[in-house]
């Protein structure tokens, strides 16, 4: 199969587009977020938004607009839990999580029933991706990237280091909420094509597999970028030819590519 | 507040959600001072420091700030966290960050600051460490770069918060001589939570105790000498 070809489906045009900017916001929000040790948070919002994707779909309303403002308060209710020191916040997360899980698949089998829907929520379509999603990545990622363009400086170091940057001035937990926001809407626009179950790889992967080739900030956060959107091209131009899964396909090549970063680091030592 | 005055509490109650920890405290740190506070666990040594950093308002009393100190020109040094420890960064772009208190509105670091940030690098010894990886050093060389992004962050006061935890004896001897060079040849004044009184009093010029019984404010021969000095000082050994 030629791979122009892929190209001449408009579903794989969406896909890719949407796909691309889906994980670089998301390569760039992991990073801070795996650095900050906020990778939980990514894994307990895609838990939630599956939840919310099925009760969207049993009241029949559309499905972004219902799960977008319920996974942004979702994050701010973890964010603040994960901060609070009395909180056993791993605990909370995964409370969260399976609860999330459980009340989704039980609207599922109250409404429409076990279909092939619940299938595709967990482990994604390619066939997913709508115009309007399209366009939502295209917003989303302009905002991401203005973020890390202008606000590249502060937002190292809050990641670097909380406690100086709160008492240097900076208003730490306005950034930590705009993080919050744009990752709870990564999470909720790459979730049916990625999957509920794989989608916070897509958050991450690349951060872990940038941090074991490069040793500076600024090269992390490019390294992230560049590899989250390979493997995602990759993983989708996989899936097309061999018919396997988008969601698992991308992932295992960011596993892939992880892997040989650590065989990298463990060679140059 | 006078113009050498940089924090002055007047009586002054912290604490969190209704409970003090700590209670009507009187305590004026100036420029070029030396202060060690030592004191038991949870006697709220770490809660009188974020009251200083202006982190928490007091429950009751008066902590005034130079207005220097309002617009984050603190020269803090936070115990290290555990996601420190691996970070990839490197010792330049650590040291930076502490500029950026005074970028105000711009987004990019000018030139001026980038030759600071190298200042302060050779002034701790650390300037060949520029392009190193932060996780690839020693506690004390990550110590220095701390340090070196906190003398960024500020020119007349630094805050301190149990600086030697977890360096060898040699790394912590090497902090305590660039601490007291600071102080003596640049006038920074230094604020220090410590549980290392031994080597933190030949320094220090004053000692705050802070304990469950009250608190205790004077030289380091007076509180030696003082029931309380003495108390805390077999509990040590």
């Amino acid at each position: 199969m030629n791979i122009l070809q892929m190209f001449s489906y408009p579903f794989m045009q969406r896909a890719l587009i949407a796909g691309v900017l889906v994980s670089l916001c998301a390569a760039l929000l992991g990073v801070s977020l795996v650095l900050k040790r906020y990778s939980m948070i990514g894994d307990g919002l895609s838990h939630v938004s599956f939840g919310a994707l099925a009760i969207a779909v049993a009241l029949r309303v559309a499905p972004l607009w219902f799960s977008i403002p319920v996974v942004i308060l979702a994050a701010f209710l973890l964010l603040r839990v994960a901060d609070n020191p009395r909180w056993n916040s791993d605990a909370a997360i995964a409370v969260m999580s399976a609860s999330s899980l459980a009340i989704g698949i039980l609207v599922i089998s109250l409404t429409t029933g076990m279909t092939t829907d619940v299938d595709n929520y967990m482990f994604g379509s390619v066939l997913a991706m709508t115009k309007t999603d399209v366009a939502l990545a295209v917003v989303l990622c302009a905002a991401v990237l203005m973020l890390f363009i202008l606000f590249y400086h502060k937002l190292f170091a809050i990641t670097f280091d909380e406690n100086f940057s709160r008492a240097t001035g900076l208003k730490v937990s306005r950034y930590n909420t705009l993080l919050a926001i744009l990752t709870a809407l990564t999470i909720v626009l790459g979730m049916r094509m990625m999957g509920a179950m794989l989608i916070s790889s897509l958050v991450i992967f690349p951060a872990l597999t940038a941090m074991r080739l490069f040793r500076s900030f600024r090269g992390v956060v490019v390294c992230a970028a560049v590899t989250s959107v390979l493997c995602f091209c990759a993983g989708l131009t996989i899936s097309f030819a061999f018919s396997t899964p988008v969601g698992a396909t991308v992932v295992a090549a960011n596993l892939t590519l992880f892997l040989l970063s650590c065989l990298f680091r463990l060679l140059r030592r | 507040m006078g113009c050498n005055e940089l924090i002055v509490c007047e009586n002054v109650s912290l604490g969190y959600e209704g409970q003090s920890v700590l209670t009507g405290l009187n305590l004026t740190i100036r420029a070029g001072d030396y202060l060690c506070i030592v004191g038991d666990n949870g006697s709220g040594k770490s809660t009188l420091l974020r009251g200083l950093l202006g982190l928490i308002a007091p429950q009751s009393g008066t902590i005034r700030r130079a207005s220097e100190l309002e617009k984050g020109a603190v020269g803090y040094l936070p115990q290290q966290t555990k996601a420190q420890k691996d970070f990839p960064a490197t010792v330049f772009e650590v040291v930076l960050s502490g500029c950026l208190n005074r970028k105000g509105m711009r987004f990019f670091y000018t030139a001026a600051q980038k030759s600071e940030a190298l200042m302060n690098m050779g002034k701790l010894g650390i300037l060949e460490l520029k392009g190193q990886s932060y996780r690839d050093l020693s506690g004390g060389q990550q110590q220095r770069v701390l340090l070196a992004r906190a003398l960024c962050a500020a020119s007349r006061l630094l805050i301190l918060d149990e600086p030697i935890t977890g360096l060898d004896p040699a790394a912590a001897q090497d902090l305590y001589k660039t601490l007291t060079y600071l102080n003596e040849k640049e006038g920074m004044a230094v604020v220090m939570v410590t549980h290392d009184l031994k080597a933190s009093l030949r320094s220090a010029r004053t000692v705050l105790h802070i304990g469950r019984r009250g608190t205790f404010l004077g030289t380091p021969a007076e509180y030696l000498a003082s029931p309380m000095g003495r108390r805390f000082q077999e509990e040590q050994s």
